[in-house]
């Protein structure tokens, strides 16, 4: 076997990020060898190098049905996050100074609360069922007066759960018509469809990276006349929220991508929602004692498998699989952290949960359009063989 | 930049008789080799005395950090030389105006200008005249060359007794002006002992023992147990960063990577529970042992200490101590405490790695209550049955080692910083 063969990988770890799609990669050197002025100088280089940007903000503004002033290009999820949470909380600290968010969100929304809260902000955090799920009306009983912002995920990182963005949108509005509605989407964007104005959503995140686009990319979507403020300052760039010189070739790489996704979002969904159907249950049959956690049916994400393994442990599976050159997740860290007193899972485990001999067995597959019936048959395969040898030595 | 020469000051080798030169010629090339990523420097070793004489521009700082690597530097003295013309030494005059010059220069003192209340400085000179040819005696150079220096700045005074500035004039084939040492690590340089074989993990004491023993002169490689995939390519790289930043003060490390996974396995399996680890730490002495035998090493180097965990016992010790039968087992830190080592750790640069958070495999499958007084007759009996499978193993975890060499030009290893 060769080492440098990269064909021989099986690699389902696309939740953590994706390889770039070839076409992306070559716009991309287009925009960054021919195309390359700055949109904000004032020959025609950079007049060029904004049509690039315009044309990309449009472009992606299709994929979600709104307006291409409602597009901020930002570095990616994170940044989508941080922005959206901080810049409305900011803006809207004179009307309220509370927050909600829920139990199994992303450390890029979570973290974020905690520093809102460090503060002087008020957060709740929403419970979540065992498949992982927030309750609308819970969500619209937490609303008060004083509340500035709602943040849930589209689709959870960990265990591909589903939210029901609708109603939750629909619940809280009933309680206070001023709250603003935030998801991220970053794991959700072109693999489920996504009703912005359906779901009365005011601020969405997305990275780049996650479908097959450029690395240090992403944009967030910030519905015409909501009140945000800049969490970056300087030349005051896409309408003075987002300072920075643009990242034309980024723009241009991501929009190539966000459509592609977008419009394969449906055909994607069935046929790799099929797969991972036939996948789970392959992996039922064949092995004892498994746990396949989180929402199942119409609210899994097609792309995304938890799968709990009792009596191995996660980082060993894991690192057994990549000896077989299958690349997987591990939920969470080795048992050595947690004597030195870090609680044992991750914070999305303990919330739906997961008894406490599923918290440090868990690992995480994650598909992508390139994922095909054959790798899945022989990572059962290899789950197969290694979990008995495993949990011989446990 | 202030200084364009250091003085050397080495410890024992001055008392290695005959031996001395042999020290010395280890020194000079191990200064070379150490500033060799500084800058262009001649290093001569003229009647007892170590120069580094600049030829370039260089970082101050980078310099003093390449000479605390190198053993045997028992202290740096950044020095200003003046060299003989036409053969002669500088008259007094000349001496005096250098030394002015070095006040100015290295205290930032401006002549003729009285010092602020609280910011005098004292000092005193002390020459030495090697040369006894100088037409004054030592104890008149220090009163000229004093005087000299009140005159041109008011803000200094003389304190014979405990001056804040010791300001030294040597008198040789050259002029030596100083007055600070900065300390070196001391020890013997690099290949005056012999090669040994440390036993790496991941953790805080080992880089530290390798250190030690280093630092007494020997050269070092290393050995590392790999149980894939109860540990992952993460740990191995961590201790390939470690040997690599040990590399600054030892030079290039061979590093062993031996696969232990299948030898761990069949302990787990055959052998009590409570007594893995102690049995694993007697298989991993065994094939250090024999890796050391195969590449020329006569020691072997653990980062043991009495008592710090259930295999270090006395009882643990003197347990795995017996499966090593050929060569002495050097544990530099064993009566130290974890705070005295961590400090060492971290004042060599290891501590920050040591603790990256990967597994070793000595923490895999640790029993919750390991033998702390295991009995070697009661061990030897229960690796009885498994011996011979076990040492099957072994040859062949041998046989199939991996070699990197870590630090140096021919380094694999990550580039330290």
């Amino acid at each position: 076997m060769n080492p440098d063969d990269k064909t021989a990988e099986i690699y389902l770890d696309n939740a953590a990020t994706t390889r770039c799609d070839e076409e992306v990669v070559a716009v991309m050197s287009g925009a960054y060898l021919l195309d390359y002025g700055n949109p904000s100088s004032m020959h025609r280089k950079g007049y060029e190098a904004e049509q690039l940007m315009k044309k990309a903000r449009q472009e992606i503004a299709g994929t979600l049905r709104v307006l291409p002033e409602e597009i901020f290009f930002t570095s990616g999820g994170t940044e989508s996050d941080n922005l959206a949470i901080l810049g409305c909380a900011r803006a809207g600290a004179r009307r309220g100074r509370h927050l909600i968010t829920s139990a199994v969100e992303h450390a890029a929304v979570a973290e974020t609360m905690a520093a809102l809260a460090e503060e002087g902000f008020e957060i709740t955090k929403l419970p979540v069922d065992e498949r992982g799920l927030v309750d609308p009306e819970e969500a619209a009983e937490a609303v008060r007066e004083d509340t500035i912002l709602v943040s849930v995920m589209a689709v959870n990182n960990e265990i591909g759960t589903v939210q029901d963005l609708k109603r939750i949108g629909q619940e809280i509005r009933k309680k206070n018509p001023g709250v603003l509605f935030h998801t991220d989407a970053v794991q959700g964007y072109g693999k489920i469809p996504l009703a912005v104005k359906e779901c009365g959503i005011d601020l969405l995140s997305v990275s780049g990276h996650k479908f097959h686009g450029p690395k240090g990319t992403g944009f967030l979507y910030v519905k015409k006349g909501t009140k945000i403020r800049p969490i970056l300052f300087g030349g005051g760039q896409q309408n003075g929220l987002r300072s920075g010189t643009d990242n034309v070739p980024g723009a241009v790489g991501l929009a190539a991508a966000a459509v592609q996704a977008v419009s394969k979002q449906q055909e994607f969904a069935e046929r790799i929602g099929a797969l991972r159907e036939g996948f789970l249950t392959e992996l039922r049959a064949r092995i004892e004692g498994i746990r396949i956690n989180g929402a199942q049916g119409m609210q899994a994400a097609p792309h995304i498998v938890s799968l709990s393994v009792p009596g191995v442990r996660a980082e060993v599976l894991l690192h057994a699989l990549e000896d077989k050159r299958i690349y997987v997740s591990a939920g969470s860290a080795c048992s050595s952290h947690t004597a030195s007193g870090k609680q044992p899972g991750t914070a999305t485990l303990r919330a739906i949960g997961l008894p406490p001999e599923c918290l440090e067995s868990t690992i995480r597959l994650s598909f992508s359009r390139d994922t095909t019936e054959a790798e899945l048959h022989m990572t059962a395969d290899a789950l197969a063989e290694l979990v008995p040898a495993l949990r011989r030595f446990h | 930049m202030k200084y364009e020469a250091f003085i050397i000051k080495y410890a024992e080798i001055g008392v290695k008789g005959n031996n001395r030169h042999i020290f010395e010629d280890a020194l000079v090339q191990a200064l070379r080799r150490a500033l060799l990523p500084v800058g262009s420097f001649q290093v001569t070793c003229i009647a007892g005395r170590l120069y580094v004489e600049a030829a370039d521009d260089f970082d101050y700082d980078e310099a003093i950090a390449a000479f605390q690597r190198v053993f045997g530097v028992l202290g740096i003295c950044p020095a200003v030389t003046i060299r003989r013309t036409e053969r002669r030494l500088p008259d007094i005059d000349a001496l005096g105006e250098a030394a002015i010059r070095y006040f100015e220069s290295v205290y930032g003192l401006e002549r003729g200008k009285e010092a602020a209340p609280g910011e005098e400085k004292t000092f005193k000179v002390r020459c030495r005249r090697v040369d006894k040819s100088y037409p004054m005696n030592s104890m008149e150079v220090d009163a000229a060359v004093g005087e000299r220096l009140l005159d041109a700045f008011p803000s200094l005074k003389v304190d014979v007794h405990d001056p804040e500035i010791l300001f030294h004039v040597e008198l040789r084939e050259q002029v030596n002006l100083f007055s600070e040492e900065i300390p070196g690590p001391g020890g013997l340089p690099s290949g005056t002992a012999g090669k040994a074989m440390l036993l790496l993990s991941g953790g805080i004491d080992s880089p530290v023992a390798g250190y030690q023993i280093a630092r007494r002169g020997a050269r070092v490689e290393a050995v590392y147990f790999h149980a894939p995939p109860y540990t992952s390519d993460r740990a191995k790289q961590k201790v390939i960063d470690l040997a690599t930043l040990l590399s600054r003060y030892t030079g290039p490390i061979r590093l062993h990577i031996v696969n232990f996974t299948a030898i761990q396995l069949a302990i787990y399996e055959k052998c009590p529970k409570d007594e893995l680890t102690i049995i694993m730490r007697r298989y991993m002495m065994h094939i250090a042992e024999e890796l050391a035998l195969q590449n020329d090493c006569i020691g072997l180097i653990t980062g043991e200490s009495i008592g710090q965990v259930a295999s270090q016992t006395m009882q643990s010790l003197a347990v795995t101590d017996e499966a090593v039968r050929r060569l002495p087992v050097y544990r530099p830190l064993i009566a130290n405490d974890k705070q005295e080592i961590i400090r060492i750790s971290e004042q060599i640069g290891t501590y920050e790695t040591s603790i990256l958070p990967y597994e070793d495999c000595c923490t895999i499958f640790v029993a919750k209550h390991p033998v702390t007084r295991p009995r070697l007759d009661i061990i030897l009996r229960h690796e009885e049955p498994v011996r011979e499978e076990l040492d099957a193993l072994t040859r062949t975890a041998i046989a199939e080692e991996e070699i990197v060499t870590c630090g140096g030009r021919a380094g694999n290893g990550s580039d330290a910083p």
